[in-house]
This record gives C-alpha cells, sequence and structure tokens, in this order.
C-alpha cells in the first residue's frame, strides 16, 4: 500500500504549490515538405502538422483528466522553417508563417514553433528571407513562435547575424506597439540552441531528430519553494541542495509518466524530458521566491548568483535519474515578466540586467523576458546579444535572450502581456555606444573549447 | 487499473458510509481503507479498483465531488500510478 503522507504530499503539490506538467510538445519534421512553389510547399506543412497531431489536445486533456495531473499547453515545434523555405522560389516566408498559425488554430495549441533559423555559422538562401520576415510573421501570427540560433561553441558566434537581429527585435516590437510589443515576447536569439526543447518561444524540431516525437516539460518551483519553507529552515547549504534534488527527482517522474503515457497513446516515440524550473505569474510559482527561501532577503542581491548555481544543478541531479531521458534546457529559468518574484525585485531595483546577466552563466537559458526602454538603439540590443551569446559559447552551454523594446516608454514603466507572459517593469540598460563593435560584422573565432576531437 | 480516492476534511458522521456507497453503486470495488482522525480533521485514503466499474474516471470523480460538498470534505480520485511513479523507485 502506498504511504498516505506520499499520497498527501503529492495532493498538496497540485492543490496548492502549482505543480504541473507544463507543456506536452510534439516536435514535428517538415524536411519531406519542401517544393520550389511556396504555395505548394506551405499546403504540405498544414497538412503534415494537422495530420500528425490531429490527436494531440484531447490526448493531453484525457491524460490530465484520467491522472488528474494538470498539463496546462499542448505545444508543437516544427523543423526550422529556413531550411524548409531554402528551395522556394518565392522568398516571402511569411506564407509559411501563416500556414502554421493556421494549424495550430485547426489543432487548438496554444503554440507552435520553429518559425526558425540556424546560422551559426553562416546564411543559407532561406535564413536570410526568414530573418527578414521576422517582424511580419509576429504581426500577422498570433501563435507562431521564431527563434535564431546565431553563435555555437563550436562555430564561434555570426556577428552578422548579431547586427541583424537587434533590428529585427526592435522592428518585431514597433510592428507590435499597438500589442504591448507582444511580438518580440515570442522571438529568441538563441547561442547553443538545444534541438529538443519543447518549452516556448525557443521550441524548434532539430534535423538530427526523427520524423515525429513527443517532449515533455515539466515545472514546478512553487513545490520546490514548499519544500524549502516546510523543512529548510537551520539546515546547512548541503541539506538544501539535497531537498532540492528530492524535490526535483519527484517532479520529473510525474513528467516521465505522462510522456511515456502520451507516447504510447499517441504512438509517437518518446524524445525526452525537460525537467526546467519554469516559473509563471501566479504568486508562489516564483523561481526568485527559491533563492530568497534559501536566504537571500531579495533576487538580485549579492550571493543570487550562487542560490541560482546551487538550484540550477541540484535540479538537473535530481531530475537526472527519474527519466530515462533528459533534455531540452532543464534547469531554472529566469524570465523576468513570468516571475512574480522577480518582478517585485526589479521594481525594488535590487535585480537589473547586469545581475540578470551574472545569473545567466549559471542558470539553463538566458536573458528572457526583459522589457528595455524602447528608444534602445538597435546596435545596443545586438550587444546585448552578443555578450549573452559570448557567455554561452565559451562555457558551453545554451544562452538566449528575449528582450521586448517597449515603445513610446521608458525605465520604470509598464508592459503587460498577460497569461503566462506577465507583466514587465521596464528595466533601465547600460550606458555608452557599442555600435562601432557591433557594425564591424564578421565571425568571432569559436574558443578553444570548440576543439575538442 | 486503480485509483486513489482521498476525503480530507472536518470530520462528522457517516463520511465513510457515504463515500462507500457511492462507490458500491457503479461497480467500484474498495481494495484498502486507512483513514485517520487528527483533531478534527478527517483524512482518509481509498485504494479502488476501477476494472469493473459501471462509468468512466471522470464521472466517479464528478459523483464523489458531490459527496464531498454534502460531507463538507474536499474528494480526490487520482491514477494509482501517478503516487507510484513519484514515491517508488
Amino acid at each position: 500500500m502506498l504511504e498516505t503522507k506520499d499520497i498527501l504530499e503529492t495532493i498538496n503539490m497540485i492543490d496548492n504549490e502549482n505543480l504541473d506538467v507544463r507543456t506536452i510538445t510534439m516536435g514535428i519534421s517538415l524536411l519531406d515538405c519542401t517544393d520550389e512553389d511556396i504555395d505548394k510547399a506551405s499546403t504540405k506543412v498544414y497538412d503534415k502538422i494537422c495530420r500528425y497531431a490531429q490527436d494531440l489536445v484531447k490526448t493531453g486533456e484525457d491524460i490530465e483528466r484520467e491522472y488528474g495531473i494538470p498539463i496546462i499547453n499542448k505545444r508543437i515545434s516544427v523543423s526550422p522553417i529556413g531550411m524548409i523555405a531554402a528551395p522556394c522560389q518565392s522568398k516571402n516566408v511569411v506564407k509559411f508563417a501563416k500556414a502554421l498559425d493556421k494549424a495550430a488554430d485547426t489543432l487548438g495549441v496554444n503554440f507552435i514553433g520553429g518559425y526558425s533559423a540556424l546560422v551559426q555559422k553562416g546564411f543559407s538562401s532561406g535564413d536570410y528571407a526568414l530573418i527578414e520576415s521576422i517582424p511580419e510573421a509576429l504581426d500577422v501570427t498570433n501563435k507562431v513562435c521564431s527563434s535564431v540560433n546565431i553563435g555555437s561553441t563550436k562555430a564561434g558566434l555570426n556577428m552578422d547575424a548579431v547586427k541583424m537581429m537587434g533590428k529585427i527585435v526592435k522592428q518585431t516590437a514597433e510592428r507590435t506597439a499597438d500589442r504591448d510589443c507582444i511580438g518580440a515576447a515570442k522571438l529568441v536569439v538563441f547561442c547553443n540552441a538545444p534541438e529538443d526543447n519543447p518549452f516556448m518561444a525557443g521550441a524548434f524540431h532539430g534535423v538530427g531528430e526523427a520524423d515525429c516525437v513527443i517532449n515533455v516539460g515539466v515545472s514546478g518551483p512553487g513545490v520546490v519553494r514548499a519544500a524549502l519553507a516546510k523543512d529548510g529552515n537551520g539546515k546547512s547549504i548541503d541539506e538544501i541542495a539535497d531537498m532540492v534534488k528530492k524535490t526535483a527527482f519527484k517532479i520529473t517522474r510525474m513528467g516521465q509518466l505522462v510522456a511515456k503515457e502520451a507516447s504510447k497513446r499517441l504512438c509517437v516515440p518518446f524524445g525526452i524530458v525537460d525537467l526546467s524550473l519554469a516559473p509563471t505569474p501566479a504568486v508562489g510559482d516564483s523561481v526568485a521566491y527559491i533563492l530568497e527561501e534559501m536566504g537571500l532577503e531579495s533576487c538580485g542581491c549579492h550571493g543570487t548568483t550562487a542560490a541560482l548555481a546551487l538550484l540550477n544543478d541540484a535540479v538537473k541531479k535530481g531530475g537526472v535519474m527519474a527519466s530515462s531521458h533528459v533534455g531540452g534546457l532543464s534547469g531554472a529559468f529566469i524570465p523576468v515578466s513570468e516571475d512574480a518574484g522577480m518582478i517585485a525585485a526589479a521594481k525594488r531595483g535590487t535585480l537589473d540586467i547586469t545581475k540578470l546577466e551574472c545569473m545567466t552563466a549559471v542558470c539553463s537559458v538566458g536573458l528572457d523576458m526583459i522589457v528595455i526602454p524602447g528608444d534602445t538603439s538597435a546596435e545596443k540590443i545586438s550587444a546585448i546579444i552578443a555578450d549573452e551569446a559570448a557567455i554561452g559559447m565559451v562555457n558551453s552551454k545554451t544562452t538566449a535572450v528575449r528582450l521586448i523594446p517597449a515603445v513610446g516608454k521608458k525605465a520604470g514603466d509598464e508592459l503587460s502581456f498577460g497569461g503566462l507572459l506577465g507583466t514587465g517593469p521596464v528595466m533601465p540598460i547600460r550606458e555608452g555606444d557599442p555600435s562601432v563593435f557591433i557594425n564591424r560584422g564578421g565571425r568571432l573565432p569559436a574558443p578553444l573549447q570548440a576543439l575538442k576531437n | 487499473m486503480k485509483a486513489v480516492i482521498t476525503v480530507i476534511g472536518k470530520d462528522s458522521v457517516g463520511i465513510l458510509s457515504k463515500v462507500s456507497s457511492s462507490c458500491a453503486d457503479v461497480g467500484v470495488n474498495i481494495v484498502e481503507v486507512t483513514q485517520s482522525v487528527l483533531q478534527d480533521m478527517f483524512a482518509m485514503i481509498m485504494l479502488v479498483d476501477i476494472e469493473k466499474s459501471t462509468i468512466e474516471l471522470e464521472a466517479l470523480r464528478e459523483r464523489l465531488d458531490k459527496v464531498g460538498e454534502q460531507t463538507g470534505t474536499k474528494v480526490h480520485v487520482m491514477h494509482e500510478d501517478i503516487f507510484n511513479s513519484m514515491h517508488k523507485i
């Protein structure tokens, strides 16, 4: 018989501590959907997605009901559209974005990712057109998410792409200025992008992946915080790390169960479980509050980077034994606008963009959901991207930048996206002009770490 | 397939009887029951076999939610596998 305390613990996690499976994401390869005629290609894209994912939402809901586990999102990731667009004679790539959006509406998924290009070493013919089209694509669609990989440890940084992405981020925000610049919240600039990430906005289906896979992203910052609040008082750091590990193990086991069940019911191979602590704006579901529970007065004060390093590492160690395949980003996310504790710390002034950049060296992603003043120059945005990508490149880890230039607003104002994307205070950025450095273009050489062979 | 029914709330007369008869009426077999009353709080956990249940799990959940409302308790019905996977290696 199961232990009473274990049963009550699980129920308490779901009822009171926001434990949930954040997303079931179906990855679909579109490599067989290419065509010289862009209209034919986008029809093939729409048809294949709708054929493969027709039961995704229903299956997710069935599992949610039968097991009593909340499954918040059902999503789709597809092969980078930059590659699919390469053979097309027309460069009106937005047609693909519209096809993806239509498929997402037909299927009832809440996001579809993969309007992406992988340009860490250079642009192929479809990539350039795709990147140029991102502002329009994110303006005319609702559910499409876009990402661009501009660097890797192996390839170095494509500084031409870095320069380009500063402009694209700014243009995307400007085109959606009437909707709180929401377009930029759906655009991620990566270094070392993972090919099996189930979380948006950066999900795409990598080229080395199977035709179709199921990836699951679990969450549960609230559960970790509650565990520390309950038993953490007076404990040493080793014991705190142990508590995080044990909690991460339990959370991931639930994700593994859902992933296996979804894979079985949909007859699609199981890919990975991504064991990320992904916060939501709900109070109590915050990564910042975990750090504060460890003993920091406010997230962002000195000690935050060390506490986050502990958390990120313990989450991985706890989760890795709980799942047969761990992948994606796996660690702690620090998206400012999506985390009640981060928002509060930013408003208090204890958390600024410089401290966030330090934190990204030890967390699982990067500068995420940060609202910056609308008059920030494209070159400055590029320079922020370059800094962040350099951290990822040198440390052989994924880093990402998702900045939202708040058009017409300045530091101290606020943008509200609603839902999981939350509310972001406009954060001041550093003075000084990096434009000469950014406008040089070219390639930043790969570090010595790349030469492992 | 087995499910775990938990009933948590303020103790009152007849909670066990109402939940178990509600199960019996739809062919849900009770395999094991543990219950404890700590001060005024009542916590009961039932392991039930729903192989021969005449209704779907979702309908059973709704049915027991009503019993929860009548008795002022919170009733959960969850698949046994969740607890096995989270708490057993």
